[in-house]
């Protein structure tokens, strides 16, 4: 779907941003762009709708060479979402997600009941339409600028950190949105962050750039996780990153035993049979626990293993009913199978709930 | 003093005062005819080139030194030295009057052109739209404030110094301060000064209450 072929960047003032780029973008799926500051990924990102031209090579959107288009109407048929999301303040939120199809020309009527249609496909309530994006909170001001690159159903859509200005907990609820959104529209999307958990989150392949624009490894994440190709891939990862890796496998595998029957820790559970904390028969006292899901991740389940007192997970259904515990030593076992699994083929064994790791091949040039 | 006072008062609200060719009425007429021109003619020149260098970003140092250049330009000056070489007409003032309007406004345009944040020019171009397209639909509506700003503060000016139509035998409220001047009559003199006050700071009030209501939707620190 967007093809760059030896693509050099280099700015007026002799800087570098980015050094001989080959890479295939497939249609459909996430690609995230991942480097400290001033690695290249965001020109690489600006070079497929142009906002900055290369010094040589050449890009391709569709089969079709971007310089040999016209800019702005190239830019019309591309969605662009910015940091700090880049809302005309002069106009309602509701004109500003018709901003594309009024330049496409729509007609007002026409263009501002689509605009009405995506404030409802990315969460927003119809009274927000009429609002001016000041007074609307960070988070939503982003879902604005989601809706507003998506207006004229772009196949393409460049998110340029795009979350990277709100609260965490909103982050992840934009992250999360963007999943189902993605699930729903299979766009083809790259994305552009310097947080590798927001690019093991989102990403179906995740590129990884270093200072002076060279792509190091383009990979899915768990092949990444898995194998970088060298330490500066493995440090850009983090010293977790084994851990990252559990957050891509789910929990599905991990054998499940009857709850304890009796014992100091039992379960105690509602009319429904749905868990609500261990109970300690000792002392009489109840520690809250988070009840976990088969689509839940290895990570969460470790992490609940080894807060629940006991070293017990429970594990419910789909609506949330007990259906067995899994033991600390089971899930670590599974933990260690998968990771070795993951070293060795490069795929995560079973990916969670939403969007997993894509088919992707790794960068034409990964060798640094 | 009081004398002077209630001089001034009866020499305002006197009806035979206000009619006539040489009444307040006809002379406040001149007086805003030439201010109103001379404002639109600084308009013209000066809001295609603030835009201009708003919109480019080149060209800042012309607008800055522009600025300091009118307001060391003296407008007595200017008038006399067109008036040397044009003769007896309006030109002189008209001259004058736009030379000390422009700067206002250029700086002005291009201060409010340069306050548009740059991620929202990104932002217009990254949806698609042209040169014109940002200038018009996203730039100049978000620069407008100071833009209006400029224009008024030129405004204002040129009404403070219209006065000089007066010093070349043309009309307008500098009439009484001249005549007056003249005449050794003070009332004369401070009841024009009086009533040229009056309308600078009557347009100044209505216009950025105009100002306000216009731009109550902007978030507070563009307003």
């Amino acid at each position: 779907m967007i093809q760059f072929d030896t693509v050099h960047k280099r700015f007026p003032n002799g800087t570098t941003a980015v050094d001989d780029l080959s890479l295939d973008l497939p249609e459909g799926g996430v690609t995230v762009l991942v480097g400290s500051s001033g690695c290249g990924k965001t020109t690489t990102l600006r070079m497929i709708n142009r906002m900055v031209d290369p010094t040589s090579g050449t890009i391709r959107v569709g089969g079709r060479d971007v310089l040999d288009q016209d800019a702005a109407e190239l830019r019309r048929s591309i969605g662009y979402v910015i940091q700090q999301s880049g809302l005309f303040p002069h106009r309602t939120v509701l004109d500003n997600v018709a901003t594309v199809p009024l330049l496409l020309g729509w007609g007002r009527r026409k263009a501002r009941a689509r605009a009405a249609e995506l404030l409802d496909t990315v969460g927003l309530s119809p009274d927000a339409g009429k609002r001016y994006p000041h007074q609307l909170s960070g988070g939503q001001q982003q879902r604005v600028g989601v809706a507003r690159a998506l207006a004229a159903d772009p196949p393409v859509l460049l998110m340029d950190e795009p979350f990277g200005a709100v609260d965490p907990v909103v982050r992840t609820q934009l992250q999360d949105e963007l999943l189902r959104l993605q699930e729903e529209l299979g766009k083809t999307i790259v994305f552009v962050t310097h947080d590798i958990d927001e690019a093991v989150r989102l990403g179906d392949r995740i590129a990884v750039f270093r200072t002076g624009g060279r792509l190091v490894q383009c990979a899915p994440p768990a092949e990444l996780l898995a194998r970088p190709v060298d330490d500066f891939v493995a440090d850009f990862l983090g010293a977790e990153r084994g851990l990252k890796l559990l957050s891509l496998t789910t929990l599905a595998g991990v054998p499940q035993g009857p709850a304890p029957d009796g014992g100091r820790w039992t379960l105690a559970l509602d009319s429904a049979r749905k868990p609500l904390a261990w109970h300690d028969t000792e002392t009489n006292v109840r520690t809250p626990l988070r009840a976990l899901r088969d689509g839940d991740s290895l990570l969460a389940a470790l992490n609940e293993s080894i807060a629940a007192p006991g070293g017990l997970v429970a594990r419910v259904d789909s609506t949330g009913v007990l259906t067995g515990v899994s033991s600390r030593d089971d899930i670590h076992t599974h933990a260690g199978a998968a990771h070795a699994q993951a070293a060795l083929t490069g795929n995560a064994p079973s990916a969670p709930t939403g969007p997993g790791p894509g088919e992707g091949a790794p960068a034409k040039d990964a060798a640094a | 003093m009081f004398e002077l006072f209630k001089d001034l008062g009866a020499w305002l609200v006197d009806g035979d005062q206000w009619a006539g060719q040489d009444g307040i009425g006809h002379r406040l007429t001149e007086h805003l005819q030439y201010s109103l021109l001379a404002t639109l003619v600084a308009a013209v020149i000066a809001l295609p080139i603030g835009l201009l260098i708003g919109h480019t970003g080149r060209g800042a140092f012309v607008a800055i030194n522009l600025a300091s250049f009118g307001r060391a330009l003296p407008t007595v000056g200017l008038v006399v030295l067109v008036f040397l070489a044009s003769g007896l007409s309006m030109w002189p003032v008209y001259v004058a009057l736009v030379a000390l309007a422009v700067p206002a406004i250029v700086t002005n345009t291009y201060a409010g052109m340069s306050a548009v944040d740059p991620e929202v020019r990104d932002a217009a171009r990254g949806q698609g739209m042209r040169g014109h397209q940002v200038l018009f639909q996203v730039e100049l509506p978000l620069a407008l404030p100071l833009v209006m700003t400029g224009l008024r503060l030129a405004l204002i000016q040129v009404v403070a110094t219209a006065t000089i139509a007066a010093y070349v035998s043309f009309g307008g409220l500098g009439r009484y301060v001249f005549d007056g001047l003249a005449q050794r009559d003070l009332v004369q003199v401070l009841g024009g000064a009086v009533l040229v006050a009056l309308v600078a700071v009557v347009l100044d009030l209505a216009l950025s209450g105009l100002q306000r209501a216009l731009f109550r939707h902007r978030p507070a620190k563009s307003a």
